[in-house]
């Protein structure tokens, strides 16, 4: 009996064993060649794809936590607060929807990895299903385009009247000018034709013949009275360009041959905006940034950077050539009457052209 | 009996003497084709990748002076140092090359030609020879193309979208000159490949189907490539025609997109033609052309995600319904690219409308993709991997767009890299990753090899990290107003706060592009010394898994298998198998499932 039992167990653990070299080998094989995921691989990726969740995650908040402070600068026009709000609404739901189908989507590849015996469900449709991801996608995207399109309509309705402030953009290859209208409050004609008057003193080609041109007044910078309308018109003389007012949130292409408009009332006068907690924060941040730099700078016997003062910017944003990264004008924005005492200052083109 | 009639004659055809030239070089055979369209692409990708690491160190390091600068860029990067046009040019060989040549051409030409035929059950596409000049076409721009790099005064640099006047005009800016010529001459030739192609396409599917292969059993593959080449033969030949123009305005003296000018001095004699024409006719192609990217890449992710969750793919109907309507829809959105072009206000209102109708289909594909994989038995191998991080970036990239999209957002945000982040992640990555999984998974049908799939995980772990670390931040620095094609932020101290970011984006694109290095040894590695293929290594429903592993003309040896069920019977209920091939008969009493 016990001979007979031991021969038993003998035989088993023959097989057993037999059986364990066979699955090794066929591991061996599978792992060493079949270039086919494993259940092992199945296993190691699915977890892989739940961490990538964390990163993506952890991404997310590194961002915002280190760079929150340079997302979209205080506001300076009187639209910009509404289309601030638009975009943090949009924002708050695409941040929403981005959560949520992430987590699914990794979560998913993640709980339902491949494992052996698993069989997955067939499930080919279900119309109920399809039709509420049609239709909700459909009713919030409704509710955003109308909301945005009233708002657009409101930015982009340049009307012009009597108390609005005329100006012109010019732009050229890499500079900008503006025009100011004068005291008739109207820009004379002006054309490429007439830049070669007056021996190059034309710098914007005003129509010499034009009465209501001979007061307008052209300048470097870009000075702005707070809290009254600026209708601007814009042109360039050579190729596209487009000015771009990021505080003002205010964007517009200048196209040769024709004149394109934008219009805002600016809310906050540079010397205030200087004040603004969050510019003083900003402003002190590069500066240790620039001093940082200067030291590497003065050690190599170059000159120290200059320490960074705020102002507004209009940027050239539309590829326009070899300086097109250095085409800005500074924006300045002060009170009626600093911008009157300035502007007494300036030449009309009828004393320019004498 | 006809069929094995047409056997015959396929035998007969066996008999023709095949040189080394018709066989590699001039051939007419789709699936060879496919491979020439493949390494074609691959080697352009290095190129237009190799162009974004090096003007990301120009970015991150402004003008500081790289070794290799002095030694790739020659007199164009005096003691190391990037010239500002070099900047701009490298850019826009960068983007021309990624968008028309690695992810039309190489994504859509490569599995177009290899999958039509084979998932259908053709024997070839309708026209070898029309498809053979399609693909030597292509050849032709691309060696046009790397051919304007070195050119006296540099390569075209006027961006992708080359907007006139500053293309048009050789006074304009050095790239303008021959460079901008040789672009457009490539391009134009590019354009009829891409239609020979397309049409080509499109007459394979409608007429050499199989028995049984009903245009609703068709692979999602064959539908998004279906509806691909559609768009592209509406769309392309108006970049075409945009291009002649843009050629007649820079040579003849006419004036379609040219008006009052005056540059170097001197005051041109362009009157009455208008840049806004041309941006018009470019998007007309250029936002169709996203699309022409990125279904081709949806239908290998649709087919690849059902694989290997071992599930059918959810919702095939709706799936097919959103192909078709996006198609539809990009032909009337181009207006977004053109909110504040200084186009009527009010078509800025209409192509809002129209551009945030897409982001529906959209949304459709994305949930359905997601609900494909719920209670699936998923085999994350490397192609499956780059098909759900095509799903993610695809999202992260798609939500960007309803800022985008919606006219009021984009004025502040136009042009900035914000717009770099996005479409990087909803066309350029997603594409790539669907390039990469179309790679990893055909692989061993194209070249009877499997790839390393260690190999292939580390490809695809090391590029998600880096994908999101590079285009991620990217929207941060665009919402501080960053503009995009700046050769440096350094002259406005304001932007000083950022030039940290700039540095983290650089660090994770070297790390990307040394991640690729991972690829392309397994790619080639694999062609000649990888693990000799099954015939059909992930148990696939599809047809071309059917055809022997060694390629053949005529892709079946006999007859070609009739179709019997739709491509996405997996895990179906009283199937012993996971799979059943489209190839196999219903069983008694089996429904066919109504989709
Ligand atoms: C390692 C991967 C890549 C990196 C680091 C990268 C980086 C960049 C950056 C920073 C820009 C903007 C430069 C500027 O505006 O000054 C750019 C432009 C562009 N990239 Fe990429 N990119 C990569 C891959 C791709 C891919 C896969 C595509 C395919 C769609 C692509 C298409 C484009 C296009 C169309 C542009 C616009 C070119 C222009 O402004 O004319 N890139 N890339
Ligand atoms: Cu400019
Ligand atoms: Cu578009």
């Amino acid at each position: 009996m016990t001979a007979i039992l031991t021969l038993m167990v003998l035989v088993l653990i023959a097989i057993s064993l037999w059986q364990v070299a066979k699955i090794f080998e066929m591991s061996q094989t599978s792992k060493n060649n079949s270039q086919v995921a494993n259940d092992s691989d199945n296993d190691t990726q699915g977890k892989l794809m739940f961490a990538f969740l964390a990163f993506l995650y952890i991404l997310t908040l590194y961002s915002f936590w280190a760079w929150g402070d340079v997302l979209l600068p205080a506001a300076a026009s009187e639209h910009g607060g509404e289309y601030d709000s638009l975009m943090w609404i949009s924002f708050a739901l695409i941040f929403f929807v981005q959560t949520i189908t992430q987590a699914l989507l990794h979560y998913f590849s993640f709980k339902y990895r491949g494992e052996p015996g698993k069989r997955a469900m067939f499930y080919a449709d279900n119309n109920r299903l399809e039709a509420y991801w049609t239709i909700i996608p459909a009713i919030t995207l409704a509710g955003l385009i109308l909301s945005g399109l009233y708002t657009w309509n409101d930015i982009m309705t340049v009307e012009e009247n009597e108390e609005a402030l005329v100006v012109e953009l010019y732009a050229q290859q890499f500079n900008w000018k503006a025009r100011y209208s004068g005291q008739d409050g109207v820009l004379g004609d002006a054309n490429v034709r007439f830049l070669q008057d007056f021996d190059g003193k034309n710098v914007i080609g005003i129509d010499a013949t034009d009465p209501n041109g001979l007061d307008d007044v052209v300048t470097q910078e870009l000075h702005l009275p707070v809290g009254r309308e600026v209708i601007f018109k814009m042109r360039s003389q050579d190729v596209l360009h487009s000015a771009y007012m990021p505080h003002f949130r205010a964007q517009m292409n200048c196209v040769p041959g024709m004149i394109t408009e934008f219009a805002f009332t600016p809310i906050t006068t540079t010397d205030d905006m200087r004040l603004d907690p969050d510019v003083v924060a900003k402003v002190k941040k590069i500066n240790k940034i620039r001093a940082e730099n200067s030291k590497q700078l003065v050690a190599d016997g170059d000159e120290a950077l200059e320490p960074y003062i705020f102002d507004y910017i209009l940027l050239c944003n539309k590829i326009c050539g070899t300086s097109h990264y250095n085409m800005q004008m500074k924006i300045i924005v002060e009170t009626p009457e600093a911008y009157e005492a300035w502007m007494i200052q300036q030449q009309t083109f009828a004393q320019v052209i004498q | 009996m006809s069929a094995v009639e047409h056997n015959h004659e396929e035998e007969d055809h066996g008999h023709h003497k095949e040189t080394f030239i018709t066989k590699y070089i001039f051939s007419q055979d789709h699936k060879m084709i496919s491979k020439q369209y493949l390494i074609t692409g691959l080697f352009m990708g290095i190129i237009g990748i190799a162009m974004s690491l090096m003007f990301r160190l120009q970015l991150a390091w402004p003008e500081k002076s790289f070794g290799i600068f002095e030694s790739l860029l020659g007199k164009w990067a005096p003691d190391g140092v990037m010239d500002p046009n070099v900047y701009l040019a490298l850019v826009t060989i960068h983007g021309t090359i990624m968008v028309f040549f690695v992810l039309t051409a190489g994504l859509s030409g490569t599995f177009s030609n290899l999958l039509i035929p084979l998932q259908i059950g053709a024997r070839d596409m309708a026209s070898g020879l029309l498809n053979m000049i399609s693909f030597w076409l292509f050849f032709l721009s691309s060696v046009i193309m790397i051919a304007s790099l070195f050119v006296e005064a540099g390569p075209a640099a006027a961006g992708w979208t080359i907007y006139p006047p500053l293309s048009a005009l050789p006074q304009a800016q050095p790239g303008s000159g021959m460079g901008m010529t040789l672009w457009l001459i490539s391009m134009a030739i590019f354009v009829a490949s891409s239609l020979l192609g397309s049409l080509n396409y499109i007459v394979t599917v409608i007429n050499l189907r199989v028995k049984g292969m009903t245009m609703s059993r068709l692979p999602l593959t064959i539908w998004a490539f279906f509806v691909t080449a559609i768009i592209g033969v509406v769309s392309f030949p108006v970049l075409l025609s945009a291009a002649l123009l843009l050629i007649m305005d820079r040579s003849f003296g006419t004036s379609f997109f040219l008006s009052d000018i005056f540059i170097q001095g001197e005051v041109l004699h362009y009157q009455g033609g208008s840049p806004v024409l041309y941006e018009h006719l470019f998007w007309f192609l250029g936002h169709p052309e996203v699309y022409i990217v990125l279904l081709p890449a949806l239908g290998i992710t649709s087919e690849i995600i059902a694989t290997n969750s071992r599930k059918p793919i959810f919702g095939y109907r709706a799936m097919v319904v959103s192909i078709i309507a996006i198609a539809f829809l990009s032909t009337i959105v181009w207006g977004h690219h053109m909110f504040i072009s200084g186009m009527n206000p009010f078509l800025g209102s209409v192509f809002t409308f129209t551009t945030l109708l897409i982001a529906i289909p959209s949304a459709v594909k994305a949930f359905n993709y997601i609900t494909t994989l719920w209670k699936g038995n998923l085999q994350l191998n490397p192609a499956m991997l780059f098909s759900i991080g095509l799903v993610s970036t695809f999202i992260s990239g798609g939500l960007t767009g309803i800022i985008l999209g919606d006219s009021t957002l984009d004025i502040n945000v136009h042009d900035t890299y914000f717009v770099v982040a996005h479409f990087h992640l909803v066309m350029g990555i997603s594409a790539l990753y669907g390039l990469f999984a179309g790679v990893y998974h055909w692989f061993p049908k194209m070249f009877g090899r499997m790839m390393n799939k260690n190999m292939g995980y580390v490809h695809f772990w090391v590029t998600a990290v880096c994908a999101y670390g590079v285009f991620f931040p990217m929207h941060f620095i665009g919402m501080a107003g960053l503009p995009r094609r700046y050769y440096t932020n350094t002259a406005f101290p304001y932007f000083d706060d950022i030039a940290d970011i700039n540095v983290v984006i650089t660090i994770f694109a070297l790390i990307a592009g040394a991640a690729q290095l991972v690829f392309l040894y397994n790619f080639i590695h694999s062609i000649f010394y990888g693990k000799k293929a099954e015939q059909n290594p992930w148990r696939s429903n599809t047809m071309e898994w059917t055809a022997p592993v060694e390629h053949m003309h005529g892709n079946w040896p006999g007859a070609i298998p009739e179709v019997h069920r739709w491509a996405y019977d997996y895990s179906k209920p009283g199937q012993e198998e996971d799979f059943v091939s489209q190839i196999v008969p219903l069983k008694e009493g089996e429904e066919e499932l109504q989709h």
